[in-house]
């Protein structure tokens, strides 16, 4: 028993139809408990007062734009190399969710930076990065829907993506280069000496955990429909034939 | 039941609003589509197999 | 492949080929830009470097789709494919030919339209020496781009969403040279930077282009 056997579509769309229901119900809850525990039940931070309650959704979307990315580059060479398709799709799935993750990040520090920094958008490098990973989302959809043939489109998007990959790292360290930046350092690195507060830490990993798990769940459904769109496709162009 | 939130009442209250509507219409999106498509493949099935 | 690069060079200096049309466009990009922003010498100085830079990258741009779709049209590039020449050589060499035909006459060109901006004086240098290291990997870039919309319907505006994101490091450095190059600072690490990115663009990108061609003709 491997994981390679849920490459097949109707063994993938068993194990995920199991699986739904339950990892949906913990998104939620993690959500809800998250979300709740972090707007209701945390302290004002002494400089930022209130604002510091939009870090339970800047940084978990943030974290899952990057890591939608990532995803998408792991799956991308898998069909590459190994030709699932159920791998093609699950990186097509996921692009729509990361893209919406980019722009939940973009929008709530742009919300968070106009009472903080006096700006709604500064050309400061994490922001300008992620603007470009956006960017790089729209590209990567817009080529999916533009071409017809499914095996085409997988393989090309799957190219895209890898080098997409290697530019997008280039940009964040060429964006580097080029401007200092306003964004503080990462805040939940393991090895930094000043992180934030526990009573703020606590509830943005069940945040985080929220997040993940959503982003999981609906990975799993909008693969599932991308391979019953094919699958239709296929049976009305062998009617067609027929 | 309320948290006071001060002079940023608008922003957290916004940035919440705009976060939640976006994971909202994605995830509704994603369940409108799958129902739909889901529907679209029984009736093709349905209609291969009567024949 | 000395074969294919001379048929290709000919073929786009002659009429009907759109040799040029990306000067002109690189030339009304710089005329424009001063309606745009107002005459003074000084705003127009200190923007000069950047504005030429994004000038020559657009009119770059426009001109990539004519690296693979006529031959794409015309089934030469089905030929080529199966030609004993490998495909990743053939990219290189269109994406060589198109840089002779559209990158280096917009090298040529910057520094004349440098005058028209009111380029400060030792920026002329680094503009033309940064433009004549970048551009060789916006070419290559291109042809990445244009290799993946090769046989789409309405590829123009689809390849510009998908070749622009790629440019942004090319962009930042080139510029960035050019710049600082006005400004009398030191330019030696951005250059070399953007040599290192032509370099690996030059050196990579040819088997990405390949590999996307053989799925197009497929």
């Amino acid at each position: 028993m491997s994981l390679w056997e849920y490459a097949n579509p109707v063994r993938f769309i068993r194990l995920t139809d199991r699986v739904l229901p339950a990892l949906s119900g913990a998104a939620v809850l993690c959500l809800v408990v998250g979300l709740v525990w972090g707007f209701f039940f945390t302290p004002d931070d002494y400089r930022q007062g209130s604002t510091v309650k939009i870090i339970y959704l800047h940084v978990p979307a943030a974290l899952m734009a990057i890591n939608a990315w990532l995803m998408m580059l792991v799956a991308s060479l898998i069909w590459i190399v190994r030709r699932h398709h159920v791998s093609a799709l699950a990186a097509r799935a996921a692009a729509p969710v990361g893209a919406t993750m980019t722009v939940i990040a973009l929008a709530t520090g742009a919300i968070w930076g106009q009472p903080m920094w006096g700006t709604w958008w500064a050309w400061d490098p994490r922001l300008t990065s992620f603007l470009i990973l956006f960017l790089f989302y729209l590209g990567y959809m817009a080529l999916w829907e533009a071409i017809e043939n499914d095996d085409a489109a997988a393989d090309l998007t799957s190219i895209l993506c890898l080098v997409g990959s290697v530019f997008a790292l280039l940009s964040r360290y060429a964006v580097n280069f080029w401007n200092q930046g306003l964004h503080q350092g990462a805040s939940l690195s393991l090895d930094a000496e000043e992180n934030v507060a526990d009573v703020f830490w606590l509830p943005l990993l069940v945040c985080i955990a929220g997040f993940v798990l959503l982003f999981v769940a609906l990975v799993f459904l909008r693969t599932q429909t991308e391979i019953r769109a094919r699958r239709m496709r296929a049976i009305l162009a062998r009617e067609r034939m027929a | 039941m309320m948290p006071d939130l001060g002079k940023y009442a608008v922003t957290v209250l916004s940035a919440y609003g705009v976060s939640l509507v976006l994971i909202a219409a994605l995830v509704g999106a994603s369940l409108w589509r799958a129902r739909r498509v889901r529907a679209a493949l029984r009736k093709v099935e349905t209609r291969r197999t009567a024949r | 492949m000395r074969a294919l690069l001379w048929r290709d060079l000919r073929l786009a200096v002659r009429a009907g080929g759109g040799f040029g049309l990306g000067l002109a466009f690189f030339l009304i990009v710089t005329v424009l830009v001063p309606f745009a922003v107002g005459p003074q010498t000084g705003r127009l100085a200190s923007i000069a470097p950047g504005i030429l830079w994004l000038g020559a990258l657009l009119a770059c741009l426009l001109s990539l789709d004519r690296i693979f779709a006529l031959d794409f049209e015309d089934g030469s590039l089905d030929l080529l494919a199966t030609a004993p020449l490998p495909l990743e050589g053939v990219v290189a060499v269109k994406a060589l030919a198109h840089w002779f035909t559209t990158g280096l006459p917009l090298v040529a060109a910057a520094p004349a339209l440098g005058v028209l901006l009111s380029l400060p004086g030792p920026g002329f240098f680094w503009l033309f020496l940064s433009l004549l290291i970048g551009t060789p990997a916006l070419s290559v870039i291109g042809a990445f781009g244009a290799a993946l919309t090769v046989g789409l319907k309405r590829g123009g505006l689809l390849m510009s969403l998908l070749v622009l994101p790629l440019y942004v490091p090319t962009l930042i450095f080139g510029a960035e040279a050019a710049r600082r190059g006005a400004e009398g600072l030191a330019v030696e690490t951005p250059l070399m930077l953007l040599g290192g990115i032509s370099a690996g663009a030059l050196a990579l990108l040819p088997f990405a282009s390949a590999a996307v061609l053989r799925v197009s003709l497929r």
